[in-house]
């Protein structure tokens, strides 16, 4: 059984019971019901119309919690009848669905859950494997954004650059447990781009696609980080670079520029370099200012001191990094990076090791850690050691 | 089955047989050192023994609580902090001797020049919740 496939129906069915007059939450909770009957029997019994079955099954689940609910409660049925079916909802409200689980109400992280479950329909489970968290901790976190939203309509608008920044969140994350975050990211960008007319849907798409097809070639056998400079890019995924950049390209030629896209582009350049010294660094530079200009970000700013350094030589990369806080993370890694390709491996080695002991985590700080130790083995070579 | 915290420091530990900073080794003996350790955690999952690993940042800070209504008071990360905590790994194991076997393992992970590190780790049993009979009362 294919269970992307099953989760890719996810939102489609819960729209049909909020439709039908469902509240979010309870829908919510009947949709993934009505997953876990569709993984325990579509093996054996595979249905003919795989969202008919959903919808009906999780309508039920629906109505049966819904009549505990009510006796227990010892209030008036809310629902008596099964209404006829509900037509297939539109991309329209697979979109509001989105919104509704970016709500500017939710932090990050509830908006992050959220999303994985009732839009990408995964498990409690499966999202508290992904995150290390203990199932009971992401059960409430979810239950806690659905209470928060609960009073939200869903036929409202929502703004599609607070999704956007949710799927960023997801697709950076990584991955740990039986499911793969990032190749999810890329998931639910596809279906939200393909919902909604937004350019910078399309280049966060591009932007995932670009980035997800240089995996194979980001980490050894050893399970370290290979820089992009020396990866294998015989290993890249074509048919990925191919499909990112002409999404890119079609939404960069509607010139509403956005940061995904001008961050896309990039990584686009990236790609078409057949080898690291055939970079067009002058471009990324000039792409860098695009984006300094769309975020202000200082972090923005100090990848354009990595990328001046390239174009215009390491010194002219300094000089870019002198106006920056080196209180960024990664500016000591960076600064360790331009002065040993500008020669100077002493000071280089000295600040990889400090760069290394401010790393966010354990690949980069192996990395930089490796990087020190490479030079520091060339500068006792080179005593006579 | 006891679990058991082993626990690795930056600083406070007294000093390792192989006592080298890591970025004075070659990147060969970095990558062997990571080996070893990540095999020695797959191999206490296969055994049903592993619970957890971290590793922390070195730049940490001290927290305190300012009253009611005010915010709470911060202070370092402390240069000269005497004990600091590198990371940790949690075990569940038969008895005392398999932590101590184990942490003796962990302890031999290579270093500079390939030589064992022996570095020194303090193992920290947890307290456990009470046990559901009573007998030992009596």
């Amino acid at each position: 059984m294919d269970e992307v496939l099953l989760r890719s129906l996810t939102p489609g069915v819960l729209t049909v019971l909020v439709r039908r007059g469902a509240d979010f939450a309870a829908a919510e909770d009947a949709v993934q019901e009505a997953l876990v009957e569709a993984v325990r029997v579509w093996p054996a019994d595979p249905p003919r119309d795989p969202k008919g079955w959903l919808v009906t099954v999780a309508w039920r689940r629906f109505l049966d919690a819904a009549r505990a609910d009510t006796a227990r409660r010892r209030r008036e049925d809310r629902v008596d009848e099964e209404p006829s079916p509900g037509p297939v909802p539109a991309a329209d409200d697979t979109l509001r669905l989105y919104f509704l689980c970016a709500h500017p109400a939710l932090s990050p992280s509830a908006a992050v859950a959220l999303t994985l479950r009732a839009v990408g329909g995964l498990t409690t489970r499966q999202i508290a494997r992904a995150y290390l968290v203990p199932e009971a901790t992401m059960a409430q976190r979810i239950s806690r954004a659905k209470r928060t939203v609960s009073g939200v309509r869903l036929d409202r608008p929502g703004d599609v650059a607070t999704v956007l920044r949710v799927l960023y969140l997801v697709f950076n994350e990584g991955y740990s447990g039986d499911v793969d975050l990032a190749a999810e990211a890329v998931r639910l960008t596809r279906q939200l781009a393909a919902a909604v007319d937004h350019p910078e849907a399309a280049g966060l798409l591009a932007l995932m696609l670009l980035h997800h097809a240089r995996r194979a070639a980001r980490t050894a056998s050893d399970g370290s980080l290979v820089p992009l400079a020396e990866q294998d890019r015989s290993r890249w995924d074509t048919r990925l670079v191919a499909e990112g950049v002409g999404i890119l390209q079609s939404a960069l030629a509607r010139d509403r520029l956005g940061e995904f896209q001008a961050q896309a582009a990039i990584a686009a350049l990236h790609a078409d370099a057949p080898t690291a010294a055939e970079t067009d660094w002058v471009q990324i530079v000039e792409w860098y200012d695009e984006l300094a200009r769309l975020t202000d970000s200082p972090v923005v700013r100090l990848n354009r001191a990595v990328a001046v350094g390239e174009a215009d030589g390491p010194r002219a990369g300094l000089a870019a990094l002198a106006g920056l806080d080196s209180a960024l993370p990664r500016h000591t890694a960076v600064a360790a990076y331009l002065h040993e390709r500008d020669g100077d491996r002493t000071t280089a080695a000295r600040l990889y090791a400090e760069a290394a002991r401010k790393a966010p985590n354990l690949a980069e700080r192996d990395h930089l850690t490796r990087r020190a130790a490479h030079l520091n083995a060339q500068l006792d070579a080179d005593r006579g050691r | 089955m006891a679990k058991y915290l082993l626990l690795k420091h930056y600083r406070g530990a007294p000093a390792a047989v192989n006592d080298v900073p890591m970025d004075r080794w070659t990147p060969e003996e970095i990558s062997a050192h990571i080996r070893y350790m990540n095999d020695f955690a797959a191999r206490l999952e296969k055994t049903g023994e592993f619970v957890d690993g971290q590793a922390l940042a070195p730049d940490g800070m001290w927290v305190r609580s300012d009253g009611e209504g005010r915010p709470p008071v911060t202070d370092g990360p402390f240069a000269e902090t005497k004990d600091l905590i590198a990371g940790w790994m949690v075990i569940d194991v038969d008895s005392q001797e398999r932590a101590v076997e184990l942490a003796g393992e962990l302890s031999a992970a290579p270093g500079a020049g390939g030589k064992p590190i022996h570095e020194w780790l303090e193992v920290r049993p947890f307290l456990a919740a009470p046990p559901n009979s009573t007998e030992s009362c009596h």
